[in-house]
């Protein structure tokens, strides 16, 4: 579904030139909820605008669905993390869901009926005709993953969208996002710079070095399909895997390869079970 | 980017220069820049012009301090005091969409062609962007703050100044910038219209004697002396507010 | 009830203040209000009204709207290109700087004095508060909103009609009500200098004829105009703009 291919991105400011991506290569098939982490600076935003077609590479190659990437791909949907202004605050909720369905044409009833679904299926009926600036954060947020939904994309990129939330709310959408990821069976790449968020909702997480950037380590998390706050977070398994991840997140901060991990690895292994 | 800015200009001269030559327009009603640059020359050297360009001058500063102290002042008052604020509504709402062109006849006959005129309309329009924006930043007072100052019981004296005064202040220098720019207008059109002495004035003969280069010529001057209030009021109004976190925003006047 | 009573009383008391203290008066030049009010009733007949207000009100409507629209227009095409913008900038804040009725003798040459140069001149005075503040809305749309629009397809006319010119259309209101204010201005300027009817060719004559009453009375009436107007704006302005007043109420109560 998503492949990149030698991303590489290089920003010039004066004569200065700054190497924000290096190389990353990884791919994602379809039906996948892949997580990226790194650490802050390691230009996750940079890379989910490159996979979005908003941000020309420098170097390397984007394909989506097999096609390479020069624009916003048809079939694409992106969350934002800064929900207050990537809404229309000039449009109602209902307008703002409906809004990229008009532009792509589809026919009125669907349309109707598909931003109906998606209101509903984040929570939000019944607030169809407010403005976002009457909705608390929480609540905005909903509707861009709303507006996302309803879109029916085969991938949906999620740039660090719950950052900006209170810690409850972000339980609340983070379920949310599993539950939606499991009913309609797209395809996601979440960026989080949040490793326990990581850890949660994705079935892989790819860890990101500092900048210049490449993809440091991979992991696979084998937690059960059907996960929520409470029993998955206390679950010894999820703390390996947490453990994990956080170490190379530290190692790539530091600018240095992990070995540590494979002895960590070794000592929960003998914990867990 | 810088140097777009200058191109642009250029640009214009350029398209003035050629547009009148090539036969677009009459060389009578357009004169090619280098003609109104010649014309802007001649004026320089003449004592007359910087006369105007003085009185000119003179008539925008005196209106603007009058009104920008009659203003804050007022302003002040009426903003401080909320029945003062809620009974004077009306009244200004009423007021300050006077176009004070209307007041030309009544100059006229009070003041005839002195610098009176000249005054009467640049202190009335002047004085309705301060007040506005005095209004605004009198109304723009953290309550918190002012109850910190009740409860450590400050007089009202002191609330002004520590309080309200500083929160003002920015909003104080928007009016200023706003006044400057109108009192300009102000100024120039009275001069211009009634005869009172100054740039429009001599706009005026030039246009009745049909001297157009220098018509272009001294229009140039007004709208470089207007590039000029407004830079000189930014300058002064980041300077001195250099301090002020620049959390508030401009009200539309 | 106290709503109203405020907002009448202070008018109401100078009315009385001013009828009272010029009841006697002997002045020339500011004479008993009671006669202004007569002159009043008398000047300002519905045919009067309609042989020199109404021409006035038209090249006022004429001129707002050819500089409304012409300077929306290039204002957006200005605004969406950085380059043209840095370009354009210097030269248009040099002519917004320029007093508007300073172009009235210039534009005289060109047009003559008839209809035709007063719609011209008010229309080339108030144009430059709309085309910058277009130009300056323009470049302001939120740079998150604009990427969403890409990432969501949303392009070429569409992007201008929904994101472009609705993001931008609070600075735009504020241009165009700048504008309104010089339109006026303009509109009584030009008719003092060369008309043949217009309230601002009334209020002249009276002045040179001396019929300070029915001046004074010009003079309300422009005053009362210069308020409708004003109002009809805001009126039109709160209903446009209506989700801007809320975002803002709701940012300032620190959301």
């Amino acid at each position: 579904m998503l492949d990149v291919r030698g991303l590489r991105k290089v920003y010039s400011a004066g004569n200065r030139e700054v190497e924000a991506i290096k190389d990353l290569t990884f791919t994602v098939d379809a039906g996948q909820l892949v997580c990226l982490v790194g650490p802050s600076g390691c230009g996750k935003t940079t890379l989910l605008r490159c996979i979005a077609g908003l941000l020309a590479p420098t170097g390397g190659q984007v394909l989506v669905e097999g096609r390479p990437v020069a624009g916003p791909p048809p079939g694409m949907a992106v969350v934002f993390q800064e929900y207050g202004r990537s809404l229309f605050p000039w449009m109602s909720v209902r307008d703002n869901v409906e809004l990229p369905l008009k532009q792509k044409k589809v026919p009125r009833d669907r349309r109707r009926q598909l931003v109906a679904d998606a209101i509903g299926a984040v929570g939000l009926a019944g607030t169809e005709g407010a403005y976002p600036w009457q909705l608390s954060g929480g609540m905005q947020q909903r509707v861009a993953i709303a507006r996302a939904v309803a879109y029916e994309p085969s991938i949906l990129l999620m740039d660090e969208p719950f950052a900006a939330v209170d810690a409850q709310t972000r339980a609340d959408l983070e379920d949310l996002v599993r539950a939606l990821w499991q009913r309609l069976r797209m395809t996601i790449l979440f960026v989080t710079h949040d490793i326990d968020e990581a850890v949660y909702l994705g079935q892989r997480v790819l860890m990101l070095s500092s900048s210049p950037t490449v993809v440091q380590a991979e992991l696979s998390v084998d937690l059960p399909a059907v996960r929520d706050q409470l029993h998955t977070r206390a679950d010894p398994r999820f703390t390996a895997l947490r453990t994990r991840v956080y170490e190379q997140i530290q190692a790539a901060r530091r600018g240095t390869a992990a070995g540590l991990s494979d002895r960590i690895d070794e000592r929960l292994g003998v914990d867990s079970e | 980017m810088r140097w777009l800015g200058a191109a642009g200009l250029a640009g214009l001269v350029a398209l003035v220069e050629v547009i009148p030559r090539v036969g677009l327009v009459s060389a009578d009603y357009l004169p090619p820049s280098s003609r109104i640059f010649a014309a802007l020359g001649d004026e320089a050297t003449d004592g007359e012009f910087w006369q105007a360009v003085g009185d000119t001058l003179i008539g925008w500063a005196v209106g603007l301090v009058i009104a920008v102290v009659a203003g804050v002042v007022l302003g002040i008052l009426i903003g401080a005091v909320p029945l003062l604020r809620a009974a004077t509504a009306s009244t200004v709402e009423f007021l300050r969409p006077i176009p004070s062109v209307a007041l030309i006849p009544l100059a006229v006959l009070l003041f005839g062609t002195d610098l009176g005129s000249t005054l009467l309309l640049v202190v009335y329009a002047s004085f309705w962007q301060v007040l506005i924006q005095v209004l605004y930043g009198v109304a723009d007072v953290d309550p918190v703050a002012d109850e910190t100052a009740r409860s450590f019981r400050f007089t009202a004296t002191a609330r002004i100044r520590y309080v309200l005064w500083p929160t003002a202040l920015p909003y104080v220098f928007t009016g200023i910038r706003l006044a400057a720019s109108v009192a300009l207008v102000l100024a120039v059109t009275a001069e211009l219209v009634i005869g009172s002495p100054g740039l429009g004035a001599l706009i005026g003969v030039a246009q009745s004697s049909g001297a157009v280069p220098t018509m272009y010529a001294l229009i140039v001057v007004t709208g470089l002396l207007g590039v000029a209030i407004n830079l000189a009021a930014r300058t002064v109004e980041r300077r001195a507010l250099a301090w002020h976190q620049s959390v508030r925003g401009e009200v539309p006047a | 009830m106290k709503r109203l009573a405020l907002a009448l009383g202070l008018p109401v008391v100078l009315f009385v203040v001013w009828f009272v203290a010029s009841y006697g008066s002997e002045s020339f030049y500011v004479p008993p209000l009671r006669r202004i009010l007569g002159a009043f009733a008398d000047t300002w007949t519905l045919e009067r009204l309609r042989t020199d207000v109404l021409p006035s009100l038209g090249r006022l409507a004429v001129g707002y709207a050819l500089a409304a629209t012409l300077g929306i227009a290039v204002g957006v095409a200005i605004g969406a290109y950085p380059r043209l913008r840095a370009a354009a900038e210097p030269v248009l804040e040099f002519f917004r700087a320029i007093p508007p009725p300073v172009l009235v003798p210039v534009i005289m040459l060109f047009a003559g004095i008839g209809n035709g140069m007063k719609v011209i001149v008010i229309a080339v005075g108030c144009v430059w508060p709309v085309l910058l503040n277009t130009v300056e809305g323009i470049r302001a749309v939120d740079g998150v909103l604009s990427d969403t629009a890409r990432a969501y397809g949303i392009t070429g006319v569409a992007r201008l009609r929904h994101l472009l010119l609705r993001g931008a259309s609070p600075q735009i209101a504020a241009g165009l009500r700048q504008a309104l204010s010089i339109a006026i201005i303009l509109m009584v300027i030009s008719e003092m200098f060369a008309a043949s009817n217009g309230l601002g060719f009334a209020i002249v004559q009276f002045q040179r004829s001396f019929a300070i009453p029915e001046m004074w009375s010009g003079i309300i009436l422009l005053g009362l105009l210069g308020f409708t107007l004003s109002m009809l704006f805001r009126f039109v302005e709160r209903r446009a703009l209506g989700w801007y007043n809320g975002l803002r109420e709701a940012q300032r109560k620190g959301s």
